[in-house]
Formats: C-alpha cells, structure tokens, sequence
C-alpha cells in the first residue's frame, strides 16, 4: 500500500483520470438495461459464459456515442489495449477485431488501476506460478525477468514460491471454465503491466510531471500580492459584449476562408497532394506579379499589408507619392531597434534621432508634441523599447490615414487587375505515376551569401533586399 | 548572476539577497514583506474574493454563446484531409516540431536527444544536431531560417546555427542562451532572430537576448511547471499566453513582465496554448480532455470542445489559417479537426501509433504536421 501512496505523482493523476472514464464506459457496457448482449462462446471444448464478439463491442459504442465505424473500432481498441477487454482465443493480441471474435470483460480485481503500479512481488508470483504449472511455458523474456527478480528480491522468495503454490492450490479446486477464465485475465494483466519487450507499452507516461502537491513556486505574501494587483488590474479593464466580440470570430472566418488551404484548397494545387511546388513559386516573398489573393489579403488589415514584403514595397511607393514615405521608413527603422542585437541598441537610437526626429532632420516625422517629448528624454538613456511610443503613433497614423486611402488608389487597384489567378492543375492522367519531388535551396545558405547590412534589414523585414533567403524556386 | 533565474522567496524574505523591504536586487523582484495587520490568511482571503468579483463582471457582458452566433455559418463537411508524408528518422518519442518560415522544411526533437531538420517536401534530413541531454521537448526554427533553438531536461535553451558543412558538427556551435532551475517545456523566438521566449517547470517563463544571453525580463505569476507558450500575432506584438499544470492559462505582457489576463476553467493540467489567428483570442488543450476558446476581449472562456467518446487527454492545439478549424492531438493518438466556431467535431485523424506530442499548421496553412511518440511526424494535407 505505501508503495501506491509514494508513487503518486503527476502522470497517476493524469493516468486515474483516464482509468476512471474507461472504467464509466465498462460499466455502461455491462448494464442491464442498456448494455450489450451477452452470450456463451465455446473455446475449444469449453464453454465460457459472459463473452461478446467484437462486433457487439463496436455496435454498442456507433450507438451509444453516435460515432462512425472506424472511431468506434479504435475507442473499442483503447479499452482492449488498457486490459478492461481481453481477448479469449488470441490472448497475447490485445487488438479489437470488428467480427465475431470473442471478447471478455476483466474483472475489477485486475484492472491497472486498482493495484497501479503493479508490484515486484507480484509479478514474481506470477511467473512462479506459471513455472511450477508447466515448466517450459514461461517464455523467453519471462524467463529473463524471473531470474532478474530472483535475484532482485531475494530475501523473499520463499514467500514467492509459497504463495504461487498455495495459488495453484486454490485454483485446482475451481471448475474448468473458471479456471481458464482466471488464467486468461490475470495473463491479460500482466500482459498490460509487464509488457513483452518491443511490445507497445500503453502505461509509458513519459515524464514525470508533478503532482498537486508540489508546488513550483512558494505561496507566501509576495505571490499573493502580486495576485490581488493582477485581480485589480483585471477588474478595470475594458471588456466588450460577446455580442461584438463573437461576431468578430465569425467575420475574421468569413474572410480568409477562400485563403485557408486545408478547407478550400489552393491554385494551382496544394504542393503536398500534388507533388508539384508551382504553388510555392507563385506566392514566394519576391515575385514579379503576385497572386489575385495575395493583393486582396492587404486589404483585410494594415498588418497583412506590412507583413507582405510586395504589399510592403508597394505601399512605400504609394508613401513617396504622397510625400510620407518617412513614416514608414522610421515605422521599420523602430521595429529595427525593438527585435535587433541588444548591443546595437545605442547607435540605431541615434540613428534614430538624426534622421527623424530631430529638429530640421532630413526625414523628420509629425508626432504630437506629448510623445515627442517623452521620446526625447527617453533618448537619454536608450532602451530597447524607447520609440515605442512614437512607433505606435505613427503606426496608427499610417493605418488610419494613408492605409485606407491606398487600397482606394489606383497604384493598389492596378495591382489588383493584374494580379495572377492561377489556373488549376488537372489531375494527373497517371495517377501512379508520382513526380518527382525538387529540393529548394536551404535558408540557411543565405548566412553566407549575405552581407551584415542586408542581414539587419532582413530582420526588419524591409521590402526590396535581396532575395537570396526569399525566393524559393 | 543576471542569466539564472531564482524564484525561491521564503515569507517575507527575497532568498537571493536576504533583504526584506523594498529591494531590486539582481533577481529584479521587488520584495515587500508583510505589512502591518496583514497576514497571510487575510491577504488569501482578499485575493479569493477580487477573483469572484471578477468572475462576476466577466459574466456581466455575456449576452450570447459562440455556437448561437454561429448558427447562420455553413456546416462544415468531413475533411479530405489524408497522410502525405511520414517522417521517419527519430530513433524514440518526437516531442516537438516547428516549421520553417519557407513553409516545407521543419525542425523536430526528441527523447533521444536527437534534433532533425528535413525539407519535409522531399523528406531530406538537411541537419542533424546531438544534445548530451535526453527529452528535447522544446525546439523552434529561427524567422531567418538560419537557426534553431533547442532545450530540455538540461534546463537549458540553446541557439544552434544551421551551416550546409556537412563536415560541420553542429552540436559544437551551440550556444546556450536560456538557463532555467528546471526542465524547458517550450521555446519561440519573437519576430527575428535576437529574441527568445522560454517556458519552463520551473513555474517560470522568460525573455532572453540571444547575442549575449541575457535576461531580459522574467514572468512569474505560474505556481506550477509551465508547458506551454505562444506569442501573439498582433499589431503591437507585445504579449504571449503561457499555460501550465497550475490549470492557468495567463496572458503577459512582455515589456513590463506583468500578468495581464488569467484565465482558469480547465480541470486539468494546460498542455498547450495557441492563439486564434486574429490575435484576439486563443484555445488551449489539458489533460481533461478537452479544448478551450478563450475571447481576449470579451475576457471569457467561450467555448469548449469536447465530446463523450474523447476519453484521453489533448497535449496539443493549433489553428488553420482561416481559424475556423482547430486541430488538436490527443493521448489516445489521434487528431481531431473541431469547427472553432460551432463547436462541433468535424474530422477524426487515424495513422499514428502513440501519443499525439505536438500538431502545428503550416506557416501557409497548406498542411498540417503531427508529431507522434511513436517515433514519426506526418503531414496532412
């Protein structure tokens, strides 16, 4: 018993919780009412009462979870893999079958969570009596682990050798039908619990996680503190109807639903059904025309259009029309300085400065005075998030100012028209024949081939650079 | 030393510099103590009580259900989704997978301390690095496609540059950048290369600078270990969502380190966290099997998918590209596709043969790759 209690830690939480619910399950199966029909299944000159087929297992579960075949077969198979179903003619298979072969519940006695983690002692029992039964039926692997454990836990193994005999006492005086039963449950278990070597071992749980009781972290004022500012800081928040907010859900859907590949396909062909990568080429960072669906994609939210290296490009061309191109060349510079090299930080502000901010300065930027001010005394001691208030300016500016009246200008329309749509592939004539699948050079090559100055703007993601890391044909 | 992590605060007392007032010391917590009248009771007692209330606001503007709003969105029909590639290479449980931002290649670890990166396209292994650590459960591919972060039960997070040397050991360049005082369960780098964000048992999460391994900020508020993390795809870029064995799903804010968004409804421990494309929201996966929809600016759960034959723990989410799918793999090996805003179950995906560890959509949302502790990952498409 103190074993039991030692071993509980986070995968036994995590494992009892599953036992439980298959346990429900069983139980549901073996109701009176609404649980399957049982029946005698003849094993050899046998008769075994209390057995079902597969097929009633997988009827049971298609009608009590309103599932399909092929998940019934497989929840039907978890229960046969955890031992609560054991099979009668093949016992070592612990696979469920969707046909006649028959099937037996394992009595509560033996299931793993009842004594789990199974014990030492009683696996040695177990093998003993297997030995004293007939000698020869232990297999090789069992034979391996008696000898492990003979050696193991020695100093009690006449109490091993006494219980198994006492054991096959007991069992001697039990009817035919019962004692195969008892043989062929009590294998299933260790079957589970002692699996063959190469075997899938079910109760594997990987890692060890904690369990409720050890705490990462010490419970003491300071965390509590820290809660009841979090809990304030969360009262006065602004919240929105759900109303609003689901409804956002449904639109954001709505809208990229023709651009999500795995619902509505995509043209030419999904490079991974086909084997063909022209998809791939078509929308690669650096294109001459991009596709019709990428250029409508800028117009979904300003973050599509700057996170697109094209829509990027061509926004900042739209800027210089307009004369406010610096706003998106100090937006990109700033960005530079939040995600760049730490030790970088100091000659980027600077940089910064001359070339934006400061008073005459060859590109300086509009911000109100409040956030001007506040940036020029953070400048004294330059962090990484010193723009960060003029970013976000500027940010909103473009966004609510020339964003919306770029994607009403004729240089977006004129993409637009010209932009590509791909034609779609016609399926192979062959269908056997697979094509050949081309490699694409590695990203990693452009560590070499690029210069520091392009690497940087690589990492701002500035439109126009060189393509060697971009395009991918 | 300002790269580790300390977090064990007696009451009272900061136990890296002993102080008990007001004290920004090198583990950069400000330590208070107990002021006058309180105790800890009354202070667990506040605590509770600002958590109901706060409840009890959240509820105020709930004034319709996801699957109520949905109900004008078409069904959607079974996916033809199938296997089209089977990764075979790993010698023991894959743990983690990420994509590349060239959409075909990805970076996988696993038990044995072996991190592969293939052009899963081709199902050409490109790189191959040997931790001396075993359980790599963390590992992430760098924007520029350059590098690869990596870490596990060595408690640590490193950054190794991949180079097409094949006569390169790649083991040999890898440098540490992440320390924790115990496993890293996850790691991403933020928008490039310099960044990178970590989580781990030790209840912790945190922000490093890459070139010199710094510190750069810490977020505590987890008070159990940390499996999960991802950052959010906003225009201002500045919070993450971690999730833990605390069942707590928290959303930081990644300047100031503060703990901005809490949510706990899950009964079990959080195994992943994913946000919803949009940013506005995100889903998580626990070991109650079932998945989350959390609505960040409602401030709510809203909805959860789960169905009564799911019997096996979900480790892992993510969303399609349109976000109206959320593909999440489960204990019992198997994926299932739910339908995000209807909340139903619209495919089931057969093929692996243990534990689902990880699912992440491809950065163009053409497939889906699963990594499974049967030893394999697979695309789906």
């Amino acid at each position: 018993m103190t074993i039991n209690t030692l071993a509980k830690g986070g995968w036994y939480r995590e494992q009892m919780t599953c036992f439980r619910k298959m346990e429900k399950v069983i139980v549901a199966m073996q109701d009176p009412d609404m649980g399957m029909k049982m029946r005698n299944q003849r094993l050899l000159i046998t008769v075994i009462p209390h057995a079902m087929t597969g097929r009633d297992v997988i009827d049971w579960l298609i009608q009590k979870y309103n599932i399909c075949e092929e998940e019934a077969l497989h929840v039907g198979g978890m229960l046969v893999r955890y031992g609560y179903i054991y099979p009668l003619k093949e016992p070592r298979s612990l696979v469920l079958r969707a046909d006649e072969t028959p099937y037996r519940f394992q009595t509560p006695y033996f299931w793993t969570s009842t004594r789990w983690p199974a014990s030492e002692l009683d696996y040695a029992i177990y093998l003993a009596k297997k030995n004293i039964r007939k000698q020869g039926e232990l297999m090789e692997y069992e034979k391996e682990r008696y000898s492990l454990l003979h050696k193991r836990i020695n100093h009690t193994w006449d109490f091993v050798v006494m219980q198994a005999r006492e054991q096959l006492r007991a069992s001697k005086q039990r009817r035919k039908a019962d004692r195969i039963v008892l043989e062929c449950q009590e294998q299933a278990y260790w079957l589970i619990n002692r699996p063959p070597p190469g075997a899938h071992n079910v109760l594997d749980m990987g890692l060890e996680k904690p369990n409720n009781f050890s705490l990462r972290v010490t419970l003491n004022s300071d965390y509590y503190k820290r809660e009841i500012e979090s809990c304030r800081r969360a009262l006065g928040r602004n919240r929105v109807k759900s109303s609003i907010c689901l409804e956002g859900f449904v639109k954001f859907s709505e809208q990229y639903q023709n651009h999500d590949p795995i619902m509505q396909g995509c043209l030419p062909s999904n490079p991974w059904i086909s084997d063909d990568t022209a998809h791939w080429t078509m929308n690669s960072e650096i294109v001459p025309v991009p596709t019709r669906l990428r250029v409508e994609r800028w117009s979904f939210s300003f973050m599509e259009l700057l996170n697109d290296p094209i829509g990027r490009r061509e926004f900042m061309t739209y800027l210089e029309k307009e004369f406010s191109a610096e706003n998106l060349c100090f937006w990109q510079a700033c960005e530079d300085i939040r995600h760049g090299e730490s030790s970088k930080i100091i000659q980027k502000v600077e940089d910064v400065y001359k070339n934006f901010l400061a008073p005459g300065a060859a590109r300086w930027v509009n911000i109100d005075s409040k956030t001007m001010d506040k940036t020029l005394e953070g400048i004294k001691h330059p962090h990484r998030f010193v723009m960060d208030d003029a970013q976000l300016h500027i940010y909103f500016l473009m966004k609510k100012d020339s964003y919306p009246r770029y994607l009403k200008s004729d240089l977006y329309k004129n993409m637009l028209a010209k932009a590509i749509v791909p034609q779609e592939t016609k399926k192979s004539v062959f269908p056997f024949m697979r094509r050949q699948r081309h490699s694409s050079p590695s990203p990693a090559q452009a560590v070499t081939q690029v210069t520091e100055e392009d690497g940087r703007a690589m990492g701002a993601g500035k439109a126009g650079t060189n393509s060697a890391a971009g395009s991918h044909v | 030393e300002l790269n580790y992590i300390h977090w064990k605060l007696q009451a009272g007392k900061c136990g890296l510099c002993s102080s008990v007032k007001a004290c920004l010391s090198a583990c950069g917590m400000a330590c208070q103590g107990l002021q006058k009248g309180e105790t800890l009771a009354s202070l667990k007692r506040e605590c509770d009580n600002l958590k109901k209330k706060l409840e009890e606001e959240r509820g105020k503007l709930n004034d319709v259900e996801l699957h109520q709003v949905a109900e004008k969105t078409e069904v959607l029909g079974a996916l033809s989704v199938k296997t089209r590639r089977v990764l075979k290479g790993h010698g023991n449980k894959v743990l983690c997978m990420d994509w590349c931002k060239d959409r075909r290649r990805l970076v996988s670890s696993s038990q044995d301390g072996k991190v592969i990166v293939w052009d899963a396209f081709t199902l050409n292994k490109e790189h191959g690095i040997t931790l001396p650590c075993t359980w790599v459960m963390a590992c992430a591919y760098a924007p520029s496609g350059c590098a690869v972060a990596c870490g596990g039960l060595d408690n640590k997070c490193s950054v190794v540059p991949l180079s097409l040397d094949k006569t390169e050991n790649l083991a040999a360049k890898k440098k540490s950048v992440a320390m924790h005082t115990n496993y890293v369960s996850g790691c991403t780098f933020t928008n490039s290369d310099m960044q990178l964000l970590t989580c781990s048992g030790d209840g912790t999460c945190a922000l490093w600078d890459v070139e010199s391994g710094q510190l750069l900020q810490s977020f505590h508020g987890h008070t159990a270990d940390v499996l999960s993390l991802d950052l959010a795809p906003s225009e201002t870029g500045n919070t993450f969502v971690s999730g833990g064995c605390d069942k707590k799903a928290n959303v930081w804010d990644m300047r100031s380190g503060q703990n901005i968004q809490s949510f706990e409804s899950h009964e079990s421990d959080i195994n992943c966290v994913k946000y919803y494309p949009s940013g506005d929201a995100f889903a998580s996966a626990s070991d109650d099997a079932t998945c989350r929809f959390y609505d960040l600016r409602a401030d709510r759960e809203v909805a959860v998918y789960q169905k009564d034959s799911i019997i096996f723990g979900a480790s892992t989410v993510d969303f399609s590209l349109s976000g109206r799918l959320l593909f999440a793999g489960y204990n019992d090996y198997t994926i299932n596709a739910w339908d995000v805003l209807k909340g139903t179950r619209v495919s089931v995906l057969f093929g692996h043969e243990n534990r689902i560890s990880r699912v992440r959509v491809s950065p163009d949302g053409t497939a889906l790759c699963s990594a499974s502790w049967d030893n394999t990952l697979r695309i789906w498409a």
